[in-house]
């Protein structure tokens, strides 16, 4: 579903301090399967995962998406094929402080439009699927780092996106919290949806949930499988 | 375009949200907002109150006075001028008046001696503005005593104090008899300080005017329209004078709001970030804060507006009267019609909410165009 | 010059706004020469994101130059009294032979902001900006308008004088005063005046409804739309205000605005401007519509500032037989 070629992605461009953190990446993520990216930090894989997720541009090189071809898309509509299609879980979680949990869920959906109700409603749905009811209320600063990863999962799919991009999912996680967010991976396959994450957890690469390994070394794909 | 309006009414609410969680900063910020539009407006309304009262009192006012000039300054008039002018058709009367300055060194004070030409007052007392009653410690009944021009002591005893009313122009008034007002002065019984013209047709005032120029040409003549349209111009200068000068403090304001809107905390940064990282576009991140300083502009604008309301009318304009009133030892104490007026409103907006606009769209801008990858290093 | 606050107010917004205006011209002329969006270089993403700011700044401009002509006729009219001989705005606007050309280039400057935001609206919905050019160079061409109404507009203050008491002598020879003659515009017929104003709202309504129906021939509502608006004002100086006031004789665009009038005069310019103006946004966006990127896109827009521009065209008809209706005036004797 998703084609890289050639892709590079360089840093202050021009300025002495310039540095290419992708040197040309040849990739193919396969719908409704789950792929994890490794390797040591400053490899690459979380730029990467910015190219895919259409959260930047690529500096040369070309991102295709069924068949279209985004890598020169300007930000306004990159951002409109993001909302729609991708969902993302971040390494801090990133929720907004100051809000509640559902509040939080619903953001992604505010320049969307749609109608205000329904919307609470179903990020409530959301949030009790992943057994984050009773915690809806609370504010986002008081909950676990379990428990904020599960907003942030329910945040992912309040656009109902095919693809959710997870980066370092499990870096702040004990390991039993650690399978539960497996658990829950393996329900969003079967829910039919492409997931991607980042990730130097053994447990996690070695996870039976996942199809594919990419392996990354100084801003190119060392091993893929 | 519902959908439209759903994006907005989310967005507002995030706003009003946004802006609540920053209670502190956002409360700083329209403190100072509201001071800023509580001083102009007041700059504004007191004038504005002003003229309109100015411009009542010349209603009543002669639309025609003559006054004799020789060397091009002011003179008495002659008595048998009235009756050139009386013959010049159009003119439906035509009277003296007996008025001038008095100096009272006790008091330190101008007043204005008058003779009344719609009240008697007998020969040895007065009627007095209450600017003079308060000057002077005197109530009706007491004695006032001046020196007339040849040294010798004029003595009036205070038959009434004119109230509050009109205090604008009746403060420092001080009304006589004409045979007190002739010794005071020493001025002749057939000389007039002016003479006031009515008109029979308000048409023709230019025209009677012409010819009263041309019967008596070493007088000057002056229109009521003419006095109303130098106070005019003159308020509106002094008003214009005082917001020059107070465009420092709205170029300080400027940069005030300039520097709360492009210094964002960590957190807010963060929060942009997030925004960005979630699916907000950049035009969504600069709507949001667009109209979180609306929120803080209407918000201010009106309690600034309402402040600068009781400011005038309520608390007497304590802080700018004595520049727009003018300059005067004796300054009456009156209560302002209140006003408001479109045009000022909308003046105001552009010398508040304008510039707080333009000062505030660049680092809003800045804060916008974060990289949405950037809460992924 | 007078020292007054509007007339401060007026010399900052449309000082400021030609400011903010020129300052977006060495920008925009980096757009024209180097736009190129297959770049994948951070010099390319940052004059990207440098739009979003020309498009906020030129939205401000566009709201303060609208407040500003409100503002500028409000003052002129509230001014008359400093002038001798000037009974409304139009006294106030002849006293100086730059007050009309004020008028007219703050129109101007309106209905060009206007067109330009429609233009960006259209093109930010194509995925590659297939107008992004002509955008900016249409911006660097809207530059010197602003410029020129902003100095047009001091000199017009500048040289104004108010016809005040002076100490040295009487002033009722300080100047003849200003004499409001009727020109051409305000001695065209009755008749013909509402006849053409039936004829070119009823042109610009079909053209309209032509683009709502068949999402074409955007360009000739566009054209109507500006002689509906010269129509239009034509017919408000010569006929309708007078209808408004009940006197023969006394046609003048501003005093409709007016209290005395019940501010009945926005009822006329609003629904006329929008009209005018969405009339010529729908011509820009069916223009357009032929890039491939916006064939799909720039129809809606076209149509549905074509709605709103049929609706404020009808509206303002509408509000013009009302007032014509409910005056005692009588112009037109019906022989049965």
């Amino acid at each position: 579903m998703i084609h890289l070629t050639g892709v590079k992605k360089a840093f202050n461009q021009g300025r002495a301090n310039e540095f290419w953190a992708l040197k040309g990446i040849d990739l193919h993520v396969a719908q409704g399967k789950v792929t994890v990216f490794r390797g040591p930090s400053g490899s690459g894989k979380t730029t990467l995962l910015t190219m895919v997720g259409c959260l930047a541009r690529p500096t040369s090189g070309r991102v295709k998406l069924k068949e279209r071809d985004i890598s020169s898309l300007p930000e306004r509509f990159l951002t409109d094929i993001r909302r729609s299609t991708f969902g993302f879980v971040f390494q801090n979680f990133n929720l907004l402080k100051g809000i509640t949990a559902v509040e939080n869920v619903m953001v992604p959906a505010y320049p969307l439009g749609g109608d205000h109700g329904a919307l609470r409603h179903r990020a409530h749905e959301l949030l009790d699927r992943l057994e984050m009811g009773p915690k809806a209320k609370s504010m986002a600063e008081w909950l676990s780092g379990g428990e904020a990863q599960r907003v942030a999962i329910a945040r992912a799919l309040i656009n109902d996106p095919q693809v959710v991009i997870a980066d370092e999912p499990t870096a702040n996680l004990d390991s039993a919290r650690s399978a539960q967010f497996l658990d829950i991976v393996a329900e969003m396959k079967r829910d039919g949806r492409t997931i991607l994450m980042t990730s130097h957890d053994p447990l996690v690469a070695e996870a039976g949930v996942v199809d594919h390994v990419v392996t990354m070394r100084d801003g190119v794909v060392v091993e893929a499988r | 375009m519902p959908v439209w309006l759903n994006r907005q009414r989310a967005l507002l609410d995030f706003a009003l949200s946004s802006l609540g969680r920053r209670l502190g900063k956002t409360l700083g910020l329209a403190v100072v907002y509201t001071l800023i539009v509580a001083v102009l407006a007041s700059v504004m309304l007191f004038s504005h109150a002003i003229r309109r009262e100015a411009a009542q009192v010349l209603a009543g006012t002669p639309e025609l006075l003559v006054q004799r000039l020789v060397a091009g300054r002011h003179d008495m008039i002659p008595a048998e001028r009235l009756d050139a002018i009386r013959a010049v058709r159009g003119v439906k009367s035509a009277e003296g008046r007996l008025w001038g300055y008095l100096f009272d060194p006790a008091a330190a004070a101008n007043y204005t001696l008058m003779v009344p030409a719609d009240r008697v007052v007998e020969a040895g007392s007065a009627v007095v503005g209450s600017g003079v009653a308060d000057v002077r410690g005197v109530a009706v009944g007491d004695l006032m005593s001046f020196r007339a021009h040849d040294g010798n002591l004029v003595q009036f005893r205070i038959k009434d104090v004119i109230d509050n009313d009109s205090a604008l122009v009746s403060a420092d008034l001080f009304l006589v008899s004409e045979t007190d007002f002739r010794r005071l002065f020493g001025v002749p019984a057939d000389r007039f300080t002016d003479i006031v013209v009515a008109v029979r047709n308000p048409r023709e005032v230019r025209t009677v005017a012409e010819k009263i120029d041309a019967a008596l040409p070493d007088t000057r003549i002056i229109l009521r329209d003419e006095i109303l349209r130098t106070y005019e111009s003159v308020f509106d200068w002094r008003e214009g004078i005082l917001l020059v000068l107070l465009v420092g403090a709205i170029l300080a304001f400027a940069i005030f709001a300039w520097d709360k809107a492009s210094g964002l905390s960590a957190e807010e940064k963060r929060e942009i970030g997030i925004l960005k990282a979630v699916g907000w576009e950049t035009s969504d991140v600069i709507r949001l804060k667009a109209m979180e300083g609306t929120v803080v502009s209407l918000g201010a604008f009106l309690a600034g507006y309402l402040l600068a309301y009781l400011h005038v009318f309520h608390w007497g304009a304590a802080l700018f009267a004595p520049v727009l009133k003018g300059w005067a030892v004796m300054y009456p104490e009156f209560q302002l019609t209140p006003f408001v007026d479109e045009l000022q409103v909308a003046t105001l907006f552009f010398f508040t909410v304008f510039p707080y606009t333009l000062a505030t769209v660049v680092p809003i801008w800045r804060a916008a165009t974060v990289d949405p990858d950037q809460v992924m290093r | 010059m007078l020292f007054q606050p509007a007339i401060i107010a007026l010399m900052l917004a449309s000082g400021l706004a030609a400011l903010l205006v020129l300052a977006s011209v060495p920008f925009a002329w980096t757009v024209v020469r180097r736009w190129n969006l297959a770049d994948g270089s951070e010099a390319q993403l940052r004059m990207e994101r440098r739009t979003y700011l020309v498009a906020t700044l030129l939205k401000i401009v566009m709201a303060a130059e609208l407040a500003a002509l409100v503002l500028f006729v409000f003052n002129a009219d509230r001014m008359a009294t400093l002038f001798t001989g000037a009974m409304c705005a139009v006294g106030t606007l002849k006293v100086d032979p730059w007050g009309f050309p004020t008028l007219y280039l703050k129109l101007a400057v309106f209905f060009l902001a206007g067109c330009w935001l429609v233009l960006d609206h259209v093109d930010n919905r194509g995925w590659d900006y297939p107008l992004i050019r002509v955008k900016y160079a249409a911006l660097i061409l809207l530059a010197p308008v602003l410029v020129g109404s902003a100095v047009v507009q001091g000199a017009y203050f500048m040289g104004l004088r108010a016809d005040v008491i002076t100490s040295c002598c009487s002033t009722l020879f300080s100047g003849g005063g200003v004499t409001v003659t009727s020109n051409s515009v305000a001695s065209l017929p009755h008749g013909l005046a509402l006849s053409l104003l039936a004829g070119s709202l009823a042109a610009v309504l079909a053209s309209g409804a032509v683009v709502l129906r068949w999402r074409r021939c955007g360009w000739l509502h566009a054209l109507l739309s500006v002689a509906a608006f010269v129509i239009g004002m034509s017919a408000i100086i010569s006929t309708i205000s007078v209808y408004v006031y009940e006197m023969p004789h006394h046609h003048c665009p501003f005093c409709i605005l007016k209290r005395e009038y019940g501010h009945i005069g926005y009822a006329l310019y609003v629904p006329l401007f929008v009209g005018t103006v969405c009339g010529l946004g729908a011509g820009i966006a069916g223009w357009a519509g032929r890039r491939p990127s916006l064939s799909t896109m720039a129809p809606l827009v076209a149509r549905s500032l074509a709605a709103w521009s049929v609706g404020g065209y009808a509206l303002f008809g509408l509000v013009a037989l009302w007032l014509i209706e409910r005056s005692h005036l009588i112009l037109f004797e019906v022989v049965p």
